[in-house]
């Protein structure tokens, strides 16, 4: 039983070394012209904004930080590039795909609303 | 069953910034994997008395941790309780799950490869074969005499729409004894009961409920293949993720033909540590 937890381990804890590289950016690319183009049906309002705050603390903060500053691994979302680069419909086709070559898992699991309120939580930051 | 017991209260008091967004499933596996770096511990029990038969408790202890964004492993730990016979430990299962599609499609396949060496299980993790009522009839001590030591192959079809998630599962077993190749199905599909996340923090509002239907059952084996002469479960399910992130599960299952266990209760609880890795890794943004 000792061995086989230890083959475990010794499999899992490289693996996970190998395959946990941080983000580029180069996803954008990917991202089909009908996806960008997609807008928050929560664009702004207020209770969008506290509700997607509540699903970007419990599903995101641990790897991107508590106000989305980043940590040493994972980038942060107040970048030039999801502030302005990034459309609405851009961040939810990398939220349902993920970038899962760079660590970044796909959230299709959550329910197409949540999603578009931590879209709208996110935008919000770029006018604190 | 003393270790499976300190191991489910310790996951249960331990420090909290866990969130889980399980489906309420107990034997159908969904296409969403775990997150990168993620551990969950989940403890599950089938209860169940067959016919002829002793009641008892099947308990399962999961470690299932996520390699990869497309990589999953698992490990189990099984026992289990027979009334007026005896508790023992009935082995260890270890599989892995692989997503070949790294994009989310309309049905997204995973691969599923399980090693498992266990004698008289009773956790009913999956019914194959010709299993049935019968299979819970024998002393743990018979029971115990026959060792199953089984590779499993699953395909794993799962979908997203609307908030709804429908899961496939197509089951193949062999034995490494020769007996010949076994298999199965299971399906499910659940929703949140709110889609819309609430803008203040709520311990009973519709999304932090899941709920859905589960039914799984054998299809034989290579030399008698069908849905008859094996059991076959069906039941809706459950589940509620309080705020400091612990996930229960239940269902109530109903056996579908005289060859299966009348009806299974099915309890589960699971805690998810975030980033479990990395605090010990160096890496750059």
């Amino acid at each position: 039983m000792c061995r086989l937890a230890f083959a475990v381990l010794v499999i899992l804890v490289p693996a996970s070394v190998v395959f946990g590289r941080a983000a580029d950016g180069s996803w954008l690319k990917k991202v089909p012209q009908r996806e960008h183009n997609k807008s928050s049906p929560y664009h702004d309002q207020p209770d969008a904004i506290a509700a997607g705050r509540r699903i970007f603390v419990d599903h995101c903060a641990q790897c991107h930080g508590e106000n989305a500053e980043g940590t040493k691994k994972r980038p942060p979302l107040k970048t030039e590039r999801v502030q302005q680069q990034a459309t609405e419909g851009d961040l939810h086709w990398v939220l349902v795909n993920g970038n899962m070559r760079k660590g970044m898992p796909s959230w299709a699991k959550l329910p197409d609303q949540q999603l578009w309120q931590v879209i709208t939580y996110l935008k919000s930051l770029h006018e604190q | 069953m003393k270790l499976i017991t300190v191991i489910a209260v310790f996951a249960l008091f331990l420090a909290a910034n866990c969130r889980g967004q399980e489906r309420p499933y107990f034997v159908t596996y969904s296409h969403e994997m775990e997150e990168p770096d993620n551990l969950e511990i989940e403890f599950f029990n089938a209860i169940g008395k067959p016919q002829q038969g002793n009641r008892f408790i099947g308990s399962t202890v999961e470690f299932e941790y996520g390699a990869t964004g497309w990589w999953t492993s698992e490990l189990y730990l099984d026992g289990q309780m027979t009334l007026h016979d005896s508790t023992i430990f009935t082995g260890y299962r270890w599989e892995n799950r692989f997503r070949p599609l790294l994009r989310e499609h309309w049905i997204n396949p995973v691969l599923y490869v399980e090693f498992e060496n266990v004698r008289a299980d009773k956790a009913l993790r999956e019914v194959v074969g010709h299993d049935g009522r019968f299979d819970f009839v024998d002393s743990n001590a018979e029971a115990r005499k026959e060792k199953e030591r089984e590779i499993e192959f699953k395909l794993i079809l799962g979908s997203n729409y609307r908030g709804w998630n429908i899961s496939e599962n197509i089951i193949a077993t062999k034995n490494f004894s020769n007996e010949p190749w076994e298999f199965g199905y299971a399906w499910a599909a659940s929703r949140p009961l709110k889609l819309e996340a609430s803008a203040h923090s709520c311990t009973f509002c519709g999304e932090k409920f899941q709920a859905g239907v589960e039914m799984y059952g054998g299809l034989g084996d290579r030399y008698s293949f069908g849905t008859h002469l094996t059991s076959h479960y069906l039941g809706p399910s459950i589940n509620w993720t309080s705020p400091n992130g612990v996930t229960l599960s239940f269902s109530p299952q109903f056996g579908l033909n005289d060859y299966s266990i009348p009806r299974l209760y099915r309890l589960g609880i699971a805690y998810e540590f975030n980033q479990l890795w990395s605090r010990f890794r160096k890496g750059a943004r």
